[in-house]
């Protein structure tokens, strides 16, 4: 299965806006929404049913049994995420805690014990021969990455014959970005002409350097700054990043999202542009080494 | 008073928000928490930095003494660690640094070594305390970079602290808000922007932090972001329009706030409110 992953470092430059313009022109038979923490696709994928769901379980988080708590105060010592308060009896803080682990192992009295615990939702909409693969991190939760890797294992396993997979990832650089990056064959960045855009498509560049993954740059809202989309187009000559378009700002591109459709569902000059970079970018990821 | 900027969704203008709140106090601090992705100190490019290296502490083992006995390996809920072909390899990209490896090893074969994962950026800009987070690229985790930024600002002793959030509602979110006396969410007029506002909604409920709404880009007509507020009763703060000028001075990094009257006024305005909320809530819920 060949896998496009669309990044683009700063949030809100329009991953989505053209993950979901892909999904459509593609007709796409696999495709995942990995932003787990803000989640959107199923915003404008058009799926009307509702999809079938399992609880994600990360890391476990400990438990502390007060009736057997000698209260010896080494389970805090040795918590190096600052997760267990003495405050009327030890507790363990749910949101800080990482579930290492340390806390069970040094209680001389085994009153403490790692329970598994829920920390978001995995969603799976199939029908017929599309499959679309999602999910929501609970608030506050730490392990985004794991969950990242379950809805491209939940996409993968469910689409089995299917040849390409289109893959929205998340804004940032870590975690989740990381786990998103493994196993896909060309990432392509959405860039936004501001100095802050710029600067974060910087990061992001090198982030997917750093694991040897193919990468090509599209900039979207090019005409909002000229001067910055000529700096763009010139960062990537530099480096030898493919540029394949650019696509103007669109008033019509709100309207079309507001309404669940994709810009390739209206006639605007954003769909229009899309479509190009969207050619290109098929040809890029099937037709060269 | 410390104020924190957030919003579910990436880009909806956290970073104009707290950029401009902070230069229009007389005298503040900003702290950009966004370590993946700062961009505050692009706008005040602050004078006279000085950079602090963080770390984190990882294990390092003394092939010597590891007996190949693998309770460390065992005990890693983060697969960090793996004994092939006779020898520990330690991962370091994936380590938590519980230090819970070095406290099982019978051998004291594990000690523990410092790798820097990012850095604290601090500087001035006019009355403005600078302080940002830049997480290096390629690193997983950033949070051990927020404690850092939000530790020793008990030592600052400025009237206001602006904190501009991650995107998102993840842990990262969650240590940037532990500390605020008001969260502002920031958010723009679109299907996504409200779905996520929802999520920001949902985590400053459960952490019983008062807030108001900042709708950023507004256009004629209707906002579906301002109807999400006024069916949920939360309280709109301030409005910033959609507007070119704006969007090209904010693009090029620019503070607006410095280079247009009309800007000072809007964030002046703004900076009240939030002034008056957060009085209002500590006579009500002292």
């Amino acid at each position: 299965m060949k896998q496009l992953l669309i990044l683009s470092g700063k949030g809100g430059t329009g991953k989505t806006t053209i993950a979901s313009a892909f999904i459509k022109l593609a007709n796409a038979k696999a495709y995942a929404d990995c932003d787990v923490d803000a989640p959107n696709l199923h915003l404008v994928a058009g799926w009307d049913f509702e999809p079938e769901r399992t609880d994600y379980f990360g890391l476990p988080i400990a438990q502390i049994n007060q009736q057997l708590c000698i209260e010896c105060d080494r389970c805090r010592e040795n918590c190096r995420f600052d997760a267990i308060t003495n405050i009327e009896g030890y507790n363990v803080n749910p949101f800080t805690c990482e579930g290492c682990g340390v806390c069970e192992y040094v209680c001389p009295v085994d009153a403490i014990q790692l329970k598994p615990a829920a920390a978001g939702e995995l969603m799976l909409y199939s029908h017929e021969n599309k499959v679309f693969s999602t999910a929501q991190l609970k608030m506050g939760s730490g392990t985004s990455g794991l969950l990242v890797t379950e809805v491209k294992k939940q996409m993968k396993e469910s689409a089995v014959d299917t040849e390409f997979a289109i893959i929205d990832g998340s804004p940032g650089i870590g975690c989740p970005v990381i786990a998103s990056l493994s196993g896909v064959d060309m990432v392509l960045i959405v860039a936004e002409p501001s100095i802050s855009g710029i600067s974060d498509m910087e990061r992001i560049v090198s982030t997917a350097a750093k694991f040897g993954t193919k990468t090509v740059v599209c900039i979207n809202k090019f005409d909002t700054n000229i001067e910055n989309t000529e700096k763009i187009k010139e960062f990537c000559e530099k480096h030898d990043l493919t540029f394949i378009g650019k696509i103007p700002f669109d008033i019509k591109a709100v309207e079309a999202i507001n309404n669940g459709q994709t810009i390739v569902d209206i006639k605007c000059a954003s769909g229009t542009a899309v479509k190009t970079i969207y050619e290109r970018a098929m040809e890029l990821l099937f037709n060269t080494p | 008073m410390t104020i924190a900027v957030l919003s579910g969704k990436g880009g909806t203008g956290k970073t104009l928000v707290s950029v401009n709140l902070a230069a229009v106090a007389k005298k503040s601090t900003y702290i950009d928490c966004d370590v993946e992705e700062p961009n505050g100190h692009l706008f005040f490019k602050p004078e006279n930095v000085s950079d602090e290296e963080i770390s984190v502490k990882i294990p390092q083992v003394n092939n010597e003494l590891c007996d190949g006995c693998r309770r460390c390996v065992e005990f890693c809920n983060f697969n960090a660690l793996a004994y092939i072909q006779e020898k520990l390899i330690i991962f370091e990209d994936v380590c938590h640094s519980c230090g819970g490896c070095v406290i099982v090893c019978p051998q004291n074969a594990l000690t523990e070594k410092d790798r820097t994962i990012g850095i604290v950026q601090k500087g001035h800009s006019n009355e403005v305390y600078v302080k940002s987070g830049i997480l290096n690229t390629g690193e997983a985790m950033g949070i051990p970079i927020i404690n850092s930024l939000l530790s020793e600002n008990k030592d600052v002793c400025d009237d206001m602290i602006i904190i501009d959030c991650p995107p998102g509602s993840a842990c990262i979110v969650m240590d940037s808000i532990k500390d605020a006396d008001y969260c502002i969410l920031v958010a723009e007029p679109t299907v996504f922007g409200v779905h996520n506002l929802n999520m920001v909604f949902e985590l400053v409920k459960l952490f019983n932090k008062p807030f108001g709404v900042v709708l950023n880009k507004c256009l004629e007509g209707e906002n579906p972001a301002e109807l999400f507020c006024m069916e949920r009763n939360m309280k709109i703060i301030g409005k910033i329009p959609f507007d070119n000028e704006l969007g090209l001075l904010n693009s090029n990094a620019e503070i607006v706030t410095r280079k247009s009257n009309k800007y000072k006024e809007l964030f002046l305005e703004l900076l009240d409110t939030v002034k008056r909320e957060v009085q209002h809530e500590t006579i009500t819920n002292p």
